[in-house]
């Protein structure tokens, strides 16, 4: 189990400031930090974590590039207090494959180019993770709609949308 | 962005969670889904000295229905819930209509029916609902429950008759004495935007005739427009093309809208009439076929 202190270094926290024990299952691993209650899930997953493929977009909750999988569900990491994810599972992007085992949805946005800039990427593979996960076989519509939650300012959508319809796919043939 | 300091709190009982309240004396704030509380956190627009985080509470999170019709739904409900649900589409259609529509289908995952309501914001879906339909919200303080009809819960923008040591337990609905029938539109540039115009109806009906209609709207004034009125002379009548026009003009009316980037207040107003002819119609044209 590893024991970090994060607070200094996210928000610099002078002598007396309470903080809290958590401890976290972050892709699959058990994490023990202690942290300021006002720390927001995504600044302990990016900063404290060192997981930055985790992305902070608007930090209003609106673009969904901090996107993470709380107990499975897509959340907003960035509009959640780090303390409420205690005795959680997270699931961030660096959960999804590894550069030479790729997820089929990876491959996916691999395969359908449906990336260009790659900031708001992460945060849609695991929307779309979550999508899968509920509905193996959407029409392009309730893509669209699932996403509909995460912005993208390069591609317009359209190959991210085939990304996810080519995973699913790949993901059927993989179960039959 | 972060939110200013604050000592937090995750009781795991109503009653620890109202005691803390009344021990801050008004400096805490009650989170449930925080889909509106940590923006306005880390915006500074709030900055509590405590939050008592309600997540850990048992016993909020489902919605049920009782045996006299009435929905009862938790204040751990959360929008996502609400979705899909076949108890919902048939005996609360406005509420099933509203569900996809708010906000986005990642914040619907943790933000709350309850807190929607009790953040007060006067663009908000689920406190139009509850106006068109008469609900009330429970609110539990040291001194026990209270019910608060929702004509006098919100008190303004982003203010609520919930008294500093009360938290909001349950939202209540009642149900339809006949034949539920309802929707919900909303028009929106872009999903998670504030809505240009939405529109919630309810109507309670028996055969082909209006019990009661119900009406409120969102996005088009300062407050969520309460169109019950407006829309109460089709009570006791039945569906015509005459009375679907007369009601939409009418609740057209009594719409406050300005005009602004998302449109002229006369542009909003016509999307009020079309919508509240469009719900409906297409009750009107539902029923006839089953008939």
């Amino acid at each position: 189990m590893t024991m970090t202190s994060l607070y200094e270094e996210v928000t610099q926290v002078p002598d007396g400031v309470p903080t809290r024990r958590v401890t976290i299952t972050v892709n699959g691993q058990k994490r023990t930090v202690d942290v300021e209650p006002r720390l927001l899930l995504a600044h302990l997953i990016r900063q404290g974590l060192k997981l930055t493929g985790t992305h902070t977009g608007c930090d209003t909750t609106n673009c969904g590039a901090c996107t993470v999988l709380f107990d499975g569900r897509p959340i907003k990491s960035c509009t959640m207090l780090a303390v409420q994810a205690d005795g959680h599972k997270v699931e961030t992007v660096e959960g999804m494959g590894t550069a030479s085992e790729l997820h089929p949805i990876q491959e996916g946005f691999k395969e359908e180019h449906g990336l260009q800039c790659g900031f708001c990427t992460p945060g849609m593979m695991l929307a779309a993770k979550a999508l899968l996960e509920k509905n193996p076989n959407p029409t392009e519509d309730e893509v669209r709609w699932a996403l509909s939650g995460n912005l993208c300012r390069c591609t317009g959508y359209q190959n991210i949308v085939k990304a996810v319809l080519w995973a699913a796919d790949k993901m059927r043939d993989q179960q039959a | 962005m972060y939110p200013s300091r604050f000592e937090y709190d995750a009781p795991k009982t109503l009653e620890e969670a109202i005691a803390i309240l009344d021990r801050s004396g008004g400096e805490a704030k009650v989170l449930a889904g925080g889909q509106s509380l940590v923006p306005m956190l880390k915006l500074r627009f709030a900055s509590p000295e405590r939050i008592v985080d309600i997540n850990g509470i048992p016993g909020l999170d489902s919605f049920r229905v009782d045996a006299d019709g009435t929905l009862r739904i938790g204040a751990l409900v959360r929008h996502e819930d609400m979705e899909n649900s076949a108890l919902l589409e048939k005996s609360f259609p406005t509420l099933a209509g509203a569900a996809s529509l708010v906000a986005d289908p990642i914040v619907r995952v943790r933000g709350t029916f309850v807190g929607s309501v009790c953040h007060a914001d006067p663009q908000g879906d689920w406190a139009a609902t509850m106006v068109a339909l008469g609900g009330r919200i429970v609110a539990q303080g040291p001194n026990g429950r209270r019910e608060i009809e929702m004509s006098k819960f919100v008190l303004g923008p982003f203010v609520t008759a919930l008294a500093f040591n009360e938290i909001a337990v349950e939202a209540v609905i009642p149900g339809a004495k006949g034949t539920a029938r309802g929707g919900y539109l909303k028009l929106e540039r872009r999903v998670g935007d504030f809505a240009t115009a939405s529109v919630a109806v309810s109507l309670d009906m028996t055969g082909a005739t209006v019990n009661r209609a119900g009406c409120a709207l969102a996005g088009v004034g300062g407050r969520t427009i309460d169109a019950n009125e407006a829309i109460s002379l089709l009570n006791g009548k039945e569906l015509t093309e005459a009375n679907i026009a007369a009601a939409a003009e009418a609740v057209a009316e009594a719409a406050d809208p300005r005009t602004d980037h998302r449109g002229s207040a006369d542009y909003k107003r016509h999307i009020v009439k079309t919508f509240v002819t469009r719900i409906l119609t297409g009750i009107a044209r539902t029923d006839q076929k089953a008939a």
